[in-house]
């Protein structure tokens, strides 16, 4: 496999043509719709299926990269440098370590079922909505590779648009509320990093032209003194935690959460929160490392963590409705990938990962589920179902598996992750790591009850009754295989994604190591 | 070559594409009154007019290719920057009368000599962008306003355009005062109206403290501030934006604005960067005030040019960061910024004047509702235009470089203005909350029953349309082309340092 990949040169051109293929295809998109004047039924058949296709050729695409990309090697893998705006130092450069790899993949990978979960439940203006998921599967997987500021700064806004519209348009019925609330609270935390980056551009030049290639300003950046970067590393983290959403800045995510249409939420929470996640990894933490690791600041991080994942967990248990319980169960995830990070071990790091990764899995499953239940009921209140495993058996099955796995039981995806958090932050942090482990017993606490409250329980509305022979379809089930398997996989066997990921968190965490220690006091023009 | 300006030939020779825009504009005036008033005529004059700008736009492209320099103590200057200014004048002025032909029926308006005083008010813009002298300052601003005072009185049918015109007229001339004494009060500390020779008398005779200089930079701020509608010399710009004829409202919105801030910075930057710790102050707070006030009125407003009015009034703060930055840098910030506010605004009032239904004065947010669904093109334009104007990347296109621009020129500044470029960021934000309305109104709200559908849009409006989307996107994802030629358009460097002979300290804290 990697002696024919490299054959056909696929680490020279896979990254740009990740990029460029979404973009065709939105193009692709909008001259369908206006070459052929069709009935909204027949336009929502022709764009769903082009949709797919696209994705689906995205995703096989992007799959050589398990194979051609070394994840041991210190460069950057499937590196891209091509000139862009010489004038201000900004370059077209991309490439990719295990990390990136990983959710990369998952992106990839998500969104040709993203497409079959939105498969009847989109009826109107279908092609500007697919048009509008691929520019948002461009802007994200550039997020992910980008390794210029510029580049990532400009893929990292380019998705708020097609979100804010996907919200806006598709969304239910606070969706107008729900879309410009999500587009402030991002703009207003990736603005401030915006004149971070430039500040650190500027100071990277040297008084010359300004220089914004990753490696150049994490060598510049690591050394200045904490007074200098206090205030970057504060911008980058204000951003980031805005899109995890850390606790205070979260309440931007039920909202959007619940009111996206189904392919939305899956996207926001599968993907586009772990951006977040993915900025302190790769930006954040280590351009500063000793401001990241600085005892007040980690102090404050760790407890906001904490709060995230306590409080999530409670809230998400008094939610009457399904998906908002969900959404605030992702608070409570993400806060475990916050703690993994800034407790700074290699295992935590790993475990960081994994959570992120296995999070959106079972997240994007149980929003899947959550839409197709929808779509019969047209209520998502948890007190209006009942009994629906004696009408629905294999959704029952699938809920149950889907909300273990987020619950974290062994055996699950979501263990792995969780456990390796834990393990992983007990040694440096371990008063965090013990109220942080009582989530796992919240987790089951909230999903289970409304799980029993929605799929047991006796059958006792007529609604309900009627879901009778309107159990999943083939697509439905052909779209939640693959995360179940996933699901299974990487809860029994999650070696080959810790094994990618290692060397990726190692380097991470002795770059930060190194960084905090030796501060050198007379670099940068720390003011 | 060197021009010599106190030689007739040179000077005529330095201002060849002004004179040429000049005697084209008398003799299609002749041309205008040649045949009575018909909506034919009015077209066959206006077509004439974007002829003429054509060529003067190659005349200063030849120019500026050309290269001829004039010694910096003339009159009028031969530097990028004119050419640059031109350029995005001559532009404006191209847009506005191919807008102008077409709505000009709407309006009701048959006058042919409309365009003429287009044509007019851009060779006063085209001498203030080049002005060296304070006189000749003042004279490229007096024949802009002029015309562009009656341009906002051209519907005579309507009380609110008659309104706009005397409103902008009278405040208009107390701000001339303002400017004039100024000027007056400089000239009596320095003996001097040239202005790099003013500069230049700063520095010999150490007029840094001198208070009459001091008052009469003071003075003249004023005067300029009320120009380019900075807050809280802004009163004037919504009521007249909303009551003029749509074209002329994003001539005055785009253009004037452009030419008065190009003026406004050579003059600042030349003449007055060595008293730069006495007004920078001032400039700082006046943008601060500018960027926090306009969008928070934004917010507000019900009607599309009211509301692009006080969108203009926050770039004309966003701007001011520019003027306060004082740099080379700053310089070329700003000539790329006005080109891409030049092309997303006259977008903007493109589609305000198409979506006007005839005889119709008040443009409404609330007409746009739904209107994806009945013109998805015509939306989608004007979605680009806004986010162009928010300074959002890809979709916004070069609206976002040119913020971006402004922002590094702030912090790169000699002055340090990091705290200026936070305060720029966040009041952005609040603009998030109304260019995005009409974005949701447009987009995420049904169709009302019973709405008039948009009329035709005719093809020279429909070109202002496409051209502007096609400049903004492309730009946006490759602006070096531009990049790299508003870099030649900088002023030279001044020999001023962070904490050298002229006081000049950081002005953020």
């Amino acid at each position: 496999m990697t002696q024919f990949l490299d054959g056909i040169g696929y680490n020279g051109w896979i990254l740009p043509a990740l990029l460029v293929l979404p973009l065709l295809g939105a193009l692709l998109m909008v001259l369908q719709s206006s070459m052929q004047k069709q009935e909204p039924e027949a336009a929502m058949r022709s764009a769903r299926s082009l949709a797919f296709g696209i994705f689906l050729a995205e995703a096989v695409l992007s799959l050589g990269l398990w194979w051609s990309v070394d994840t041991v090697s210190a460069d950057w893998q499937a590196y891209v440098d091509a000139a862009w705006i010489p004038q201000w130092g900004a370059r077209f450069t991309v490439g990719i370590d295990g990390i990136a790899l990983m959710l990369i993949l998952l992106t990839t990978l998500l969104m040709p079922l993203t497409v079959l979960g939105s498969w009847t439940s989109v009826r109107v203006k279908t092609h500007a909505y697919y048009a509008l998921l691929l520019i948002l599967t461009t802007g994200m997987l550039g997020v992910f590779m980008a390794l210029d500021l510029v580049l990532f700064y400009v893929m990292w806004e380019v998705m708020l648009v097609p979100m804010y519209l996907i919200i806006g348009i598709w969304g239910g019925q606070r969706r107008l509320y729900a879309s410009i609330k999500f587009f402030i609270y991002t703009m207003v935390g990736s603005l401030l990093m915006l004149v971070a980056i430039i500040t650190l551009g500027l100071l990277a030049g040297k008084g010359g032209p300004p220089v914004f290639n990753y490696d150049v300003i994490l060598e510049m950046a690591r050394t200045m003194p904490v007074s200098g970067s206090f205030w970057l590393f504060g911008a980058f983290a204000v951003a980031f935690a805005v899109k995890v959403p850390m606790f205070p800045f979260h309440t931007w995510l039920p909202d959007a959460h619940v009111e996206a249409p189904t392919a939305g939420s899956v996207i926001l929470a599968a993907i586009m929160l772990k951006m977040g996640t993915f900025g302190f990894v790769r930006f954040a933490v280590p351009l500063f490392p000793a401001v990241a690791m600085h005892p007040t600041v980690r102090t404050v991080m760790l407890v906001l963590a904490v709060i995230g994942i306590v409080y999530g967990a409670l809230v998400a248990l008094v939610q009457p409705d399904f998906k908002k319980l969900v959404a605030y169960s992702s608070v409570s995830h993400l806060g475990f990938v916050m703690l993994g990070i800034f407790a700074m071990t290699v295992e935590s790091m790993q475990g960081a990962l994994m959570v992120t990764i296995s999070h959106g899995i079972s997240t994007g499953a149980l929003f899947l589920l959550i839409g197709m239940i929808y779509e019969r009921r047209h209520t998502r209140q948890i007190e209006d179902f009942g009994g629906i495993a004696k009408v629905m058996p294999i959704f029952a099955v699938c809920l149950t598996i889907v909300s273990l796995s987020s619950i974290g039981v062994p055996g699950t995806n979501g263990f792995v992750g969780e456990f390796l958090v834990l393990v992983g932050s007990f040694p440096t942090q371990p008063y965090y790591t013990v109220i942080a482990a009582t989530s796992v017993i919240f987790a089951a606490a909230y999903l289970l009850w409304a799980v029993q409250r929605i799929i047991y329980n006796p059958l006792v509305k007529p609604e309900n009754e009627a879901l009778k022979g309107n159990d999943l379809n083939w697509r439905e089930i052909g779209l939640l295989t693959p995360l179940l398997i996933g699901i299974l996989w990487l809860g029994v066997y999650p070696k080959p994604v810790l094994n990618k990921t290692e060397a990726a968190a190692e380097r991470i965490v002795r770059g930060v190591e190194a960084g905090r220690m030796a501060p050198a006091p007379q670099a940068g023009r720390g003011r | 070559m060197t021009y010599d300006l106190l030689n007739p030939v040179g000077l005529s020779a330095a201002l060849l594409p002004d004179l040429l825009l000049m005697g084209g504009a008398i003799i299609l005036m002749l041309l205008a009154a040649w045949r009575p008033d018909s909506d034919a005529h009015q077209r066959t004059v206006g077509l004439a007019s974007i002829g003429l700008l054509v060529a003067t736009m190659a005349a200063v492209v030849w120019m500026s290719v050309r290269g001829d320099t004039a010694p910096d103590t003339g009159v009028i200057a031969m530097d990028g920057f004119r050419w640059m200014v031109d350029l995005v004048i001559l532009l404006g002025a191209i847009g506005t009368i191919a807008l102008a032909i077409e709505h000009n029926v709407r309006d009701g308006i048959t006058q042919a000599e409309s365009h003429v005083l287009v044509l007019f008010a851009a060779s006063g813009m085209m001498i203030l962008a080049g002005a060296r002298d304070l006189m000749v300052v003042f004279l490229g601003i007096e024949i802009m306003s002029v015309a562009v005072y009656v341009l906002a009185g051209l519907n005579r049918r309507s009380a609110r355009s008659a309104e706009a015109s005397l409103k902008y007229f009278l405040l208009g001339a107390f701000a001339t005062g303002f400017l004039l004494y100024g000027i007056a009060l400089v000239y009596g500390a320095t003996g001097q109206t040239q202005i790099v020779e003013i500069g230049n008398a700063i520095r010999r005779y150490d007029l840094a403290r001198n208070p009459m200089l001091l008052v009469g930079i003071g003075l003249m701020l004023v005067g300029m501030a009320f120009k380019v509608a900075a807050v809280p010399f802004h009163m004037w710009a919504p009521d007249v934006y909303d009551g003029s004829p749509t074209p002329i409202s994003a001539f005055m919105a785009a253009t004037v604005k452009a030419a008065a801030f190009a003026s406004f910075l050579r003059i600042w930057y030349e003449a007055f960067y060595t008293v730069f710790s006495g007004w920078a102050h001032a400039v700082w707070w006046l943008a601060v005030v500018t960027m926090v006030v306009g969008n928070v009125v934004a917010l507000s407003q019900k009607n599309i040019k009211r509301m692009l009015a006080y969108s203009s009034i926050v770039h004309s703060g966003y701007l001011l960061v520019a003027v306060t930055a004082a740099s080379v840098l700053a310089s070329t910030a700003f000539t790329f910024y006005v080109v891409a506010y030049t092309l997303a605004t006259f977008g903007a009032f493109a589609v305000v004047a198409s979506m006007q239904q005839a005889g119709e004065t008040d443009a409404r947010i609330s007409d746009y509702e739904g209107l994806w669904q009945v013109r998805p093109w015509l939306a989608t334009a004007m979605a680009v235009y806004l986010l162009a104007l928010l300074g959002f990347p890809v979709f916004g296109g070069v609206g976002f470089f040119a913020k971006w621009y402004i922002i590094q020129a702030a912090i790169a500044a000699p002055a340090g203005l990091t705290v200026l470029a936070v305060i720029l960021v966040l009041t952005s934000v609040i603009s998030a909350g109304y260019y995005l309305q009409v974005v949701r109104v447009m987009f995420m709200n049904p169709r009302p029953a019973g709405a008039a559908d948009p009329l035709p849009i005719g093809a020279l409006t429909r070109a202002v349309l496409a051209v502007t989307v096609v400049l903004i996107l492309g730009l946006g994802l490759f602006p070096s082309r531009l990049v790299e030629i508003t870099q030649g358009s900088g002023f030279r460097q001044y020999p001023y340092s962070p904490s050298g002979e002229f006081g000049l300290q950081s002005v953020d804290r």
